[in-house]
């Protein structure tokens, strides 16, 4: 059901959410950006619409409402282990389309395979979405191509109009909040682009066998292996076990996990010395893949969606876009030589 | 709401085998002991450490072996740890290997160094079931005298099957030769390598270079299966530390026919 509300109307139905949950949005957050003198446009609670930031993409994605970079799993002592006690308020999440895609990504690692993760599906199950419309796409996104700039599986629309608000409501639990606030209905179709600046096509016949070619070695040196692109992507999953104790008292502490990265050295490396994919290069290789290939056959789906988010952050202008329009040129390279 | 995987369970050592100064069994309590399969492996946790994933080396009614080398913050922590002290594991995690592909067929298990652990719980149970194969043939083989694991094992599963041992150095004894295990490849007796079947464990070049040397015995490849190892943190498929392509060493193997693992590129 559509909706048309004033921007009082729509900061008194998100007061009705926040009583019984928080609200996250994107927010603007002076200085603290990717580089210096500029903001930072991040995840954070909020009260009123006008704090949401709908003319920039937010540099860290909604996934760490889902996957917090640093999450305690259980405190110990010496001799118990206890779980930490769960947020069992709502989390209403606004997000873009390319993000909503990428909780279907989110979804598939977390909640799938035979060992569904605990602490994901202990905040997955209370989390509910809001859709940002797109008018414009920003210069590195690539939705369309990855077929991700469509969203129907949201709670609620919401795109500015005018001075009102454009809203699609599909939980019929908020339709008469939205009515009681003054909301008139009216049909609405949330924006989305259909064209991006930034393209990118895959190959067809891309395989591993692309692992051979040298488009890969260009990175062992323009790759600091920061792991920025790693951390600001919304599908990025991957974490290490910490364990930390107190230092008033030693015998207690907790365990956590934190977001790894594969860029980052030591990804792979075991105890006893044997270390995986040295070359930055090889590691530019294997996320590469894993997003535009590894992941497609496991799932049926690729793991990017085009937020072009890895190439906002990069602070060696990296651009994964330009690498995965690389890859067909890569594979005839290595195919041309295989014969 | 799925389980949490990520609690560990409090766990005994009942026993500490000292195989060499750095590799020791860890005899440890474990309920359901007897629906675990060789090679499945646990996270040995240890609070304030962290966690290390280790193979299973034995399986007896309530007790599991972990046969660990002192290597890492984990593994240094735990060779503090004495018997009737507990720890906290968790798992089985991964497939193991399948007894039942073996039974009934002639079996050749390549192994070295700590790449014997998984498949230990494999020949001690054809040690004690034999008439359950057409003959097993191992070949085991370690860096030096000093590194030698399971010893009197070796000896025992002796009176019972065809067993190899070699050392990369050294000078040759009744109990070994000397010579990496692919030298000893070519004298296997397979009667029929159309139906054989062969386990290789070990350090990735051994591997590679003893499947190769299976294959020019005109072993079939499908026939082979290899015991992987990553570095594997989480064990459910998740971290993502492990994976390989789209493959995660830890649900989805370790135990892996080698067509696929030859397929493997990290
Ligand atoms: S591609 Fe860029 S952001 Fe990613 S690790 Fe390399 S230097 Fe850092
Ligand atoms: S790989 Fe880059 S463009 Fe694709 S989803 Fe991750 S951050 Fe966005």
């Amino acid at each position: 059901m559509g909706f048309e509300l004033s921007t009082g109307g729509v900061n008194a139905f998100l007061r009705e959410l926040a009583r019984t949950g928080r609200v996250v949005a994107p927010v603007r957050f002076e200085g603290g950006g990717a580089f210096t003198g500029t903001d930072c446009v991040r995840y954070a609670e909020v009260t009123d619409i006008e704090n949401v930031v709908f003319d920039e993409k937010s540099r860290f994605s909604f996934r760490e409402l889902l996957l917090p970079p640093s999450q305690t799993l259980f405190y110990f002592t010496e001799d118990s282990i206890t779980e930490p006690t769960p947020e069992t308020r709502d989390t209403i999440i606004f997000l873009r389309s390319c993000d909503l895609h990428a909780v279907k990504r989110l979804d598939e690692i977390c909640r799938g395979g035979a060992n569904p993760d605990y602490y994901y599906e202990q905040r997955r199950k209370n989390v509910k979405f809001v859709l940002m419309g797109c008018k414009k796409a920003f210069d590195s996104c690539f939705c369309v191509d990855m077929g991700t700039n469509i969203s129907d599986n949201y709670d609620l629309s919401i795109e500015p109009d005018g001075d009102g608000w454009h809203l699609d409501c599909k939980n019929a639990e908020w339709e008469p909040l939205l009515r009681a606030q003054g909301g008139t209905e009216t049909p609405v179709t949330p924006a989305h682009v259909t064209e991006t600046k930034t393209r990118v096509s895959i190959p067809d016949d891309l395989d591993f066998s692309v692992a051979k070619s040298k488009l890969w070695d260009e990175y062992d040196k323009r790759c600091i292996a920061c792991g920025r692109c790693n951390f600001s992507c919304p599908t990025c999953t991957c974490f290490s076990m910490q364990d930390l104790f107190y230092q008033d008292n030693p015998k207690t502490g907790e365990r956590r996990r934190v977001l790894a990265s594969c860029m980052v050295d030591g990804f792979s490396d075991m105890a006893g010395g044997v270390v995986y994919r040295k070359n930055h290069g090889a590691r530019m290789r294997y996320k590469v893949l894993h997003k535009v290939y590894d992941f497609k056959k496991r799932s049926g789906f690729h793991m990017c969606v085009g937020c072009g988010r890895c190439d906002d952050v990069c602070p060696e202008y990296i651009s994964f876009s330009h690498i995965v329009n690389r890859l067909g040129d890569a594979m005839k390279e290595v195919s041309e030589h295989a014969e | 709401m799925p389980n949490n995987d990520y609690i560990p369970i409090r766990s005994e050592i009942r026993e500490i085998i000292r195989h060499t100064a750095h590799e020791w069994t860890f005899r440890m309590t474990w309920a359901d002991a007897l629906s675990v399969k060789p090679s499945q492996f646990f996270e040995i946790s240890l609070p304030k450490y962290g966690e290390s994933p280790i193979s299973v080396s034995g399986i007896a009614p309530g007790l599991l072996d972990f046969t660990i080398r002192k290597i890492g913050h984990v593994t240094n922590e735990l060779f503090n740890y004495k018997e009737g002290d507990t720890l906290y594991i968790r798992g089985p995690y991964g497939n193991g290997f399948d007894l039942e592909r073996y039974k009934g067929k002639e079996l050749v298990i390549v192994a070295g160094g700590t790449g014997v652990s998984p498949v230990r719980g494999v020949i001690e149970y054809f040690a004690d079931h034999m008439d359950e194969t057409c003959g097993i043939q191992v070949i085991a083989g370690f860096r030096d005298a000093n590194e030698i694991l399971f010893r009197t094992d070796f000896a025992k599963w002796r009176q019972v099957m065809d067993i190899t041992m070699t050392l990369d150095t050294g000078e040759p004894t009744e109990e070994y030769g000397i010579g990496l295990v692919t030298k000893y490849i070519p004298d296997l007796k397979i009667h029929d390598p159309a139906t054989a079947e062969a386990i290789i464990a070990g350090p990735p070049a051994m591997i590679k270079f003893a499947a190769k040397a299976l294959a020019e015995t005109g072993f079939p490849e499908e026939h082979m299966w290899v015991d992987e190892s990553r570095r594997m943190c989480c064990g459910l498929g998740k971290c993502g530390h492990c994976r390989v392509n789209d493959t995660y060493i830890c649900a989805d193997g370790p135990v892996f026919n080698y067509t696929t693992v030859k397929q493997l590129s990290d």
